[in-house]
């Protein structure tokens, strides 16, 4: 069985449901080893051994994330020769795409991006234009990199628990690198991750400044609140929820659209989307041309009442 | 303000040509290579250029020595998104074109821009989109930085240039989800910029006419020192296989709110099993 190698980029006090999911698709594709670009306390490193892996490599210096990406990406490439790994797997969120891009040049190596299946051959599957195309790419070139899309394959812990051995490997110290020298933390909403959801309402020009209705129905549904760009550009809602072409691409089971039009900007982001569902006062807006479930009428009517009925089915 | 360094700061911008994302954009041929007609200058690296006028503008101008040169690779067409640059405000543009170039993936692309970079530089400031429009991987940037060995502080939302006798620093603010982050670095440096950054000037007449007579050249492979082997096809690290248009979503149902759709809209997502 191949190495595969999983590349936790961000790590934290335990492991990130997309970690949960790169690691069950290694699984998959051969036998899983670990590099976590930090620090790995007990509870992450357990939670590495229920999905089979038995080595985990970390840097000798735990400070490489110092540095903006240069450093987790010459991590990286350091651990995927001291692994032996056929394959590199990691996130595909901007950080883990760049350290994936740098890591690669080191290895020469190709870079996949946005991929969502990984066939037994390493033939990867991705999604182009913001879904218009779905196409099956191949690295020529050295050890397969792979960025891979949360929600792509269900996390499922190993049948065979291990307990990871450490390793630790000294990565070589970019000559330039850019510091990272503040950081202030948003306050945390409680709501899943706009990448990561598998519920999100969004709102746009019609939500008319009050989100309300919709953190109301996300938060019953366990689902995220995402925006058009009309709605992060009128400064309603921070801008790292704004979905579409300059901001995220999501593909959630459920896309609940509220007061947006769905021009092609906000189509780039959330096409790929399982069911999608939109309210519009307009029955012209293009977002009825790829709902599955469309209402015409008013969100802050529509909404309040679907959460009223929810409520009341649960209760 | 302080005394800038001399000579003044030298900035490339990198453009791309990149087919209009307000019409179906398509692939074609027995290679999956994307169709260019409708083409425009990305939107994204709007963003760049305007970045790197206000640099200039905030530390003295033109008459500083500072330089900003729009720099593309790609076919004939492509060197409309330089055109376009210059006619906002860089001084000069670049076009690096040559057919061995079609079909370079990041891995290509990033070797044959700095090659470019490097035979045309050595730039203080490198200045790129978040992403292109059409490829959109954001493998470029970053691969340009590793391949310069410059630091690279990609998706800045905010852009400070600080002179002192040692050299220009270069202070950023990268957005992410759970947090802000100050990012700081000498230059020379490359940087990546978001569409939160600034708001991109039109261009005007007299930017028009004034563009026409600005320099503009093009450099084929040879002329930068690279061989048809190393971009391109043959100089990918990755290939598309197959690619298909992805089935268009058939319309569901639309109702008109008669007073119930909240109720109807919940029978739906009971009938998906999505409650």
């Amino acid at each position: 069985m191949p190495t595969v190698l999983v590349f936790i980029h961000d790590p934290g006090a335990v492991l990130a449901k997309n970690d949960r999911e790169l690691l069950t698709l290694a699984g998959t594709l051969g036998d899983p080893v670990a590099a976590v670009a930090g620090d790995a306390g007990d509870p992450l490193l357990d939670g590495l051994g229920s999905y089979g892996v038995s080595t985990c490599y970390l840097p000798a210096d735990p400070t490489v994330g110092k540095s903006l990406v240069a450093g987790k990406a010459a991590f990286l490439a350091e651990a995927v020769r001291a692994s032996g790994a056929a394959v590199a797997l990691l996130g595909n969120a901007y950080e883990a795409k760049e350290i994936a891009a740098r890591a690669g040049v080191r290895l020469e190596s190709g870079v996949i991006t946005d991929v969502v299946a990984v066939a037994d051959d390493l033939t990867a599957t991705k999604s182009v234009f913001a879904g218009s195309y779905t196409s099956q790419c191949r690295v020529t070139t050295g050890i397969p990199i792979l960025a891979v899309k949360p929600n792509s394959i269900e996390a499922a812990e190993a049948g065979q628990p291990a307990t990871p051995e450490t390793i630790r490997v000294e990565v070589p110290v970019p000559a330039a690198a850019a510091v990272i020298t503040g950081r202030v933390d948003k306050p945390a909403t409680g709501r899943p991750d706009l990448a990561e959801a598998r519920v999100i309402v969004a709102g746009g020009r019609g939500v008319d400044g009050n989100f309300a209705p919709l953190e109301e129905l996300a938060d019953l549904l366990g689902g995220a609140v995402g925006a058009s760009r009309a709605a992060t550009d009128a400064g309603w809602i921070e801008h790292s929820a704004q979905i579409g072409q300059t901001g995220k691409t999501v593909s959630p089971q459920l896309y609940i659209s509220a007061g947006i039009s769905g021009a092609v900007q906000q189509k780039a982001g959330m096409q790929t989307s399982q069911v999608i569902v939109a309210i519009n006062k307009d029955p012209d807006s293009p977002v009825f041309e790829i709902a599955d479930f469309g209402v015409v009428g008013d969100l802050f009517t529509v909404l309040p009442q679907a959460a009223e009925e929810i409520r009341k089915r649960r209760a | 303000m302080d005394e800038a360094p001399t000579p003044g700061l030298n900035i490339a911008v990198l453009v791309k040509h990149v087919p209009d994302a307000q019409f179906d954009r398509h692939l074609n041929g027995p290679r999956n290579t994307t169709e260019r007609s409708e083409s425009i200058l990305s939107e994204l690296d709007e963003y760049a250029l305007e970045a790197a006028l206000q640099l200039v503008e905030q530390h003295g101008g033109d008459a500083a020595g500072h330089r900003v040169t729009a720099v593309t690779m790609g076919p004939g067409p492509a060197v409309s998104a330089v055109k376009k640059a210059l006619q906002m405000g860089a001084a000069e543009g670049v076009h690096l074109t040559d057919d061995a170039l079609a079909g370079s993936d990041a891995s290509a692309t990033s070797r044959a821009l700095a090659a470019l970079l490097s035979h045309l530089g050595p730039f203080d400031l490198v200045l790129t989109g978040m992403a292109s429009t059409d490829g959109e991987t954001s493998l470029v940037p970053a691969q340009l930085a590793e391949r310069l060995d410059l630091p690279q502080v990609t998706f800045a939302a905010a852009l400070e240039l600080e002179a002192a006798e040692a050299g220009w620093t270069l202070t950023a603010r990268r957005d992410g989800d759970a947090y802000s982050e100050t990012i700081t670095c000498q230059l020379p440096a490359l940087v990546s910029v978001t569409d939160q950054i600034n708001e991109p000037r039109y261009p005007n007449f007299k930017g028009i006419m004034a563009a026409k007579k600005k320099p503009l050249r093009t450099l084929s492979l040879s002329d930068v020192g690279l061989t048809a082997e190393e971009v391109g096809f043959a100089g990918s690290w990755t290939a598309f296989e197959a690619a298909e248009p992805r089935p268009p979503r058939s319309q569901g149902i639309v109702i008109t709110d008669e007073g119930d759709a909240g109720l109807r809209l919940v029978d739906f997502l009971a009938g998906q099993k999505l409650l």
